[in-house]
This record gives C-alpha cells, sequence and structure tokens, in this order.
C-alpha cells in the first residue's frame, strides 16, 4: 500500500500539478462519519497495479469536489468540508480484484429534496472514471436530516390499504396482454374480465402509452369503464394503474388530469422519465389524491451485473424519498432475475420503518426512514397460482401480486383466471392465520380448494409444474453467520 | 351477487369455528378485534357501524364470539364484518378484515351513468337495497 497520508502543509497541497487522490485528502482511515454525513458503499474493481487505498480515494473525490489536477481555487472554499472521505475499505470473500470502499459525504453537498442532485453527485462521472475497471453502487444511508426533506410516497401502504378498503392479505393485480396492439375497446374488456373475476387491480404495461392502434384517451375512457363495472359488480373498490408517461411533462399532467377526471384512483409511470419528472408526479399525485404506481422499465441495464452499476437496493431507497407508492421489486419464483436474500432486502428497504444492518440481505447500514411512508412492493413477471404459498411465505401481506399471463392464459378465460388467483390466495391466507405450515402444506391446500374451485382446478392443471430456475447474475456476496442451533 | 369485500368472501362462508381460528390469530398477534354492521355496503361507505369498542383488552375469542352473536341477533339480514386493529408504530390501521355476517340474499348494486363532455361519463354505484328503503330496514324481506 502506497503512503496514503493526506498533505497538512498548504503549501506542499496547493502546489499546481498532479497529486494522488489520498494525498489530496480524499482518503481517512480515522474518520468517524458525522450523525449528518450521508454514506455509500462502491464496489470497486480496480485497474491492476492501481492501489485500493488509492481508487477509494478517487471515486470519493470524482463524486465530490476533485478534478484530475490540483486547483488553487479551493482555497477560496472550506475545501476539507466538501471533500468526499473514503474512510474504509473491506476485502470481499473470494474476490481478490475487488473491494468495497465506504465514502462519506457532508450533507451540505446535496441540495435538500433533489434526488437528481443526489444521483448526478453519486453516480455521475465517478463511473467512467479510468482507474477503476469497474464500479458499482452497493448501498447507500441517508441521515435523517437529509430524508426529512422529501415528501416520499404520496399515499403510502396503510393509506393504500384504507382507500382500497383492503386488510389482511396481499392485493392482486395483473397487466393487460398483449400489451401491444389491443384497440381500447378491445383492451377495457380484459380490465372488466380480470376485475369482476376477482383481481384488485389491473395494469398498463411500461411501453404502452399513446400508439396508433390506440389512443391514450380511448384506452382511459374503456378501462374506467371496465373498472366501474367491475366494482358493481363486486361491491369492491377497483383500479387499473392508468400509464401516463409521455415525452414531456405537459403531456404528463395533461394525461394524468384526465384519469383523475375519470375517477381513477391510481396512475402509473415508467422508471425510464427520469427522477425530476418522478418527483413531479409525485406531487401532482400528492396534491391530487391518486395512488402513483411505478414501473421499473429499464433498471436492469444497470441493476443487474453485480460488478458495475447501481444496486436495485440503492434504487428503492432513492425511489422511496422521491416518493413512489407501487414498486415492482422482484418475485425470488417468477421469469425475472432475483437473488432471493437480494429481493428480500429490497422489500426491506420499502416496507419497513427502520432497517437494521442485514449483510445476507444486502443492507449494508442502519436506515431510519423517521416517518417516511412505506411503498407496497409489487411482484410481477411469471408467477402462477400454484406458487401461492411459497409468495405468501417470502412476502407476508404487504404486497402487489401480480398474474398476467396467469390470469388472462385461463383455459376457462379471463375472469375465471382471476378467480383462480383469488381462490388459491384466500385458502393460503386463510391457512397461514390458522396456524399450518403453509410452505410444507401449500399443495396440498390448494388441491383442498381446487376441489369446490374448478378454475384453481384448471390452473393447477396448467401451470402447475412451471418453474423458471436459474442462477441469478446478481448475488450478494456475504459469509452467512450460522444461526441455526 | 355475492359482495367480495374483506379478507375471505372468495371463500365458502366462514363457520364460528373457522371464525374462532382467525380470532385466536389476531389475539396472538396483539391486535384489538372489533365488530362493525351495516346495511349500506357501498365500497366507499368506510363508516360502519360500531358493534361497540375495539375489544383491546379482550384476550380470549369466546368473549368476542359472544359478541359477534349478539350483533347477528340485533341485526339479522346485516353485513356483519370482524376488523382487527394494530396499534404498532408505523401501521395503526386495521390488519384484518373478513366479513362474519350477510343477509340471505344480496341484490348487489345499480351502475348509473352520466354522460358527460365528449365521451366521458360520470359512474355512481347505488346498492339497490339502499335505493329502496331507509336505514334499519333493508334486506328485511327478502328486499
Amino acid at each position: 500500500m502506497s503512503d496514503a497520508t493526506p498533505i497538512k502543509d498548504p503549501k506542499e497541497r496547493y502546489r499546481a500539478g498532479v497529486l494522488k487522490y489520498a494525498k489530496m485528502g480524499y482518503w481517512d482511515g480515522d474518520y468517524e462519519p458525522k450523525p449528518t454525513d450521508l454514506l455509500a458503499v462502491f464496489r470497486v474493481t480496480p485497474q491492476e497495479g492501481v492501489d485500493w487505498v488509492e481508487a477509494a480515494a478517487a471515486v470519493a473525490g470524482e463524486s465530490s469536489t476533485a478534478t484530475w489536477t490540483v486547483v488553487w481555487t479551493d482555497r477560496l472554499t472550506a475545501a476539507e468540508n466538501y471533500r468526499g472521505k473514503a474512510y474504509k475499505i473491506e476485502p470481499i470473500p473470494g474476490r481478490d480484484d475487488q473491494f468495497f470502499a465506504y465514502i462519506a459525504y457532508d450533507i451540505e453537498l446535496f441540495e435538500p429534496g433533489s434526488i437528481a442532485n443526489l444521483t448526478a453527485s453519486i453516480i455521475g462521472n465517478v463511473f467512467g472514471f479510468k482507474p477503476v475497471k469497474s464500479l458499482r453502487l452497493e448501498d447507500m444511508y441517508f441521515p435523517p436530516a437529509y430524508v426529512k426533506t422529501f415528501d416520499g410516497p404520496p399515499t403510502g401502504i396503510i393509506v393504500e390499504r384504507e382507500r382500497l378498503d383492503k386488510f389482511g392479505r396481499p392485493l392482486l393485480g395483473a397487466t393487460i396482454k398483449p400489451k401491444l396492439g389491443l384497440s381500447g375497446k378491445n383492451y377495457g374488456r380484459v380490465v372488466y374480465e380480470a376485475l369482476r373475476g376477482g383481481l384488485d387491480f389491473t395494469k398498463d404495461d411500461e411501453n404502452i402509452n399513446s400508439q396508433s392502434f390506440q389512443h391514450w384517451r380511448d384506452r382511459f375512457l374503456y378501462c374506467m369503464e371496465g373498472v366501474n363495472k367491475a366494482q358493481a359488480a363486486s361491491g369492491e373498490v377497483k383500479g387499473h394503474y392508468l400509464n401516463v408517461t409521455a415525452a414531456t411533462m405537459e403531456d404528463m399532467y395533461e394525461r394524468a388530469e384526465f384519469a383523475k377526471e375519470l375517477g381513477s384512483n391510481i396512475i402509473m409511470l415508467d422508471l425510464v422519465i427520469g427522477w425530476t419528472a418522478i418527483q413531479s408526479m409525485s406531487k401532482w399525485a400528492q396534491r391530487n389524491d391518486v395512488m402513483l404506481h411505478m414501473h421499473r422499465a429499464g433498471h436492469s441495464t444497470y441493476t443487474r451485473q453485480k460488478d458495475h452499476g447501481v444496486s436495485f437496493r440503492v434504487i428503492s431507497k432513492w425511489l422511496r424519498l422521491a416518493g413512489v407508492d407501487h414498486l415492482h421489486a422482484g418475485t425470488v419464483v417468477g421469469k425475472l432475475e432475483g437473488d432471493r436474500n437480494s429481493v428480500l432486502g429490497f422489500y426491506d428497504v420499502l416496507r419497513e420503518g427502520r432497517n437494521e444492518v442485514n449483510r445476507e440481505h444486502g443492507l449494508f447500514f442502519e436506515q431510519d426512514w423517521v416517518g417516511l411512508r412505506k411503498v407496497m412492493p409489487v411482484a410481477s413477471g411469471g408467477i402462477h397460482a400454484g406458487q401461492m404459498h411459497q409468495l405468501l411465505d417470502l412476502f407476508g401481506d404487504d404486497v402487489v401480486l401480480q398474474f398476467g399471463g396467469g390470469t388472462i392464459g385461463h383455459p376457462e378465460g379471463i375472469a375465471a383466471g382471476a378467480t383462480a388467483n383469488r381462490v388459491a390466495l384466500e385458502t393460503m391466507v386463510k391457512a397461514r392465520n390458522e396456524g399450518r405450515d403453509i410452505l410444507m402444506e401449500g399443495p396440498r391446500i390448494l388441491a383442498d380448494a381446487a376441489k369446490w374451485c374448478r378454475p384453481l382446478r384448471a390452473a393447477l392443471d396448467t401451470w402447475g409444474e412451471v418453474t423458471f430456475d436459474y442462477a441469478s447474475t446478481d448475488t450478494l456476496d456475504v459469509v452467512p453467520t450460522p444461526t441455526s442451533l | 351477487m355475492r359482495i367480495t369485500q374483506g379478507a375471505f368472501s372468495f371463500l365458502p362462508d366462514l363457520t364460528d369455528d373457522e371464525i374462532r381460528l382467525q380470532l385466536e390469530y389476531c389475539l396472538s398477534n396483539g391486535w384489538a378485534v372489533s365488530v362493525e354492521h351495516t346495511d349500506d355496503p357501498h365500497p366507499r361507505n368506510t363508516y360502519w357501524d360500531m358493534w361497540g369498542h375495539p375489544m383491546f383488552d379482550l384476550r380470549d375469542p369466546a368473549g368476542i364470539m359472544t359478541e359477534l352473536a349478539e350483533c347477528r341477533l340485533a341485526n339479522p339480514e346485516s353485513y356483519i364484518r370482524i376488523n382487527a386493529f394494530d396499534s404498532t408504530h408505523g401501521v395503526e390501521s386495521i390488519a384484518l378484515s373478513f366479513i362474519a355476517g350477510r343477509p340471505s340474499a344480496e341484490p348487489g348494486f345499480r351502475l348509473d351513468r352520466t354522460e358527460t363532455a365528449g365521451r366521458t361519463q360520470r359512474y355512481s354505484l347505488v346498492p339497490y337495497a339502499v335505493d329502496k328503503s331507509p336505514a334499519g330496514e333493508r334486506y328485511r324481506a327478502g328486499v
């Protein structure tokens, strides 16, 4: 390890030229983070020959105040305060080419209540920085003073349930399929059938906006016809996530206003619209008593590879601050990427009032959300009624389980598919509450219900054995601490 | 039709033994159970009539079953639900709610439409039973 002692003598420190980042003061192995500091942990893979401490210091520098050379204008500032400080490096079990770097940032580096500002620093230039081969933001900690500058979810889990009048069970949803090509009228038919059959929500997919086959106004009108007819048929509150994602803010506001005017209780956004747009729409949702569903379209481009990018647990934290009510967070058992413990960590971030350090779930920091409302996670993608015991065991009650293909592809029709899912769900919740071991007895419990519920029988016959059993790409590197007796 | 509010309405009506198991689950979680009834099952009718306060200090399912039986007796042909309230900080809301009594005939809801500008419609749900009789006299004579 090279000498990483910062140069204290100002004449030496500010002589024109290039200095190691550690020498410039971006490494301080003795630093004790202040209670108001923001903390980040990066997985750093330095180029060969680059010292670990220097690489950590470089990441701290490039994500805060540094540039490649010494500048005398630092002396016009209290530069010490504004420097990001790498304060700890930690080896990664089984990897000798990379390490975890812990970096502390002073709260004054960040504009209050702005995820755009936060991300411009933390994942701005630094990810392209040549001396690191790859870089991944694994986790972040936000002090209460910073958390309190955000409004958070406009509705939150608790108030969502009160508005829907649905308690003590997961909610059920389905995405309308095919996601592209249906006319507004045919699309609304699927909404109506799925909701009257027993689902709580139906959903637009990420890329249905306003195309030649279906103008957005047409979709909104027909979907709300379906929602209202299903409410009358069931006596329950129902909803359809109307996707208001559009080219401009003006378009999105126009679509959201129309959704509200039609009485929709929820709208939807795609993550690709960006942080500023998300925060704007979150404030709109709060002002208009409309819930906000977030589809994480695009996230896998930067969350999936464990050596480079941003972990979805960080994206989850940013979205809880930015303020969404629903967020797709993985299924474990379905068709999309998701290591079990990592996914459970995302659910912790979205649903807990306070996260404890839990390295087995990928949580590096204790995080007190100081009353910030909770986000309802959504499990969607390749799940079916035959997995109900596993899903309930994994996620508990506060989750939306979305069975798109598992509803619409049912051999007896869409409403029957919805009924199969709802009966499977209620049966499993009831059995769990009665104290039965649903993981062990799950298939038997479902088979018993299928004796009196024909749609469930057909669903189990069609999909009972379907699994997506592939190795995860984004896995955790922890040596588990044995907890068993 | 069958109104499917509450956690278990897609299942056959729960027997008293099954209700008791759910109550045991609620009490084991430290939740306070309450009984409510109504003859206006509109999904936005939030405030059903309370059959007494939530039973914060009652830890025995038998006592709650007695309250449920009395509520059923006093309000025949009504919707009756059991709520379990979780006062844990950060929840402070209902943790489980399910229907434990319903009228023998459920006529359901009329969907009223008011056509407004363009193709927009205003929808309202009207329970047929509410339309027909004042509170307290609904669902009584087979509607």
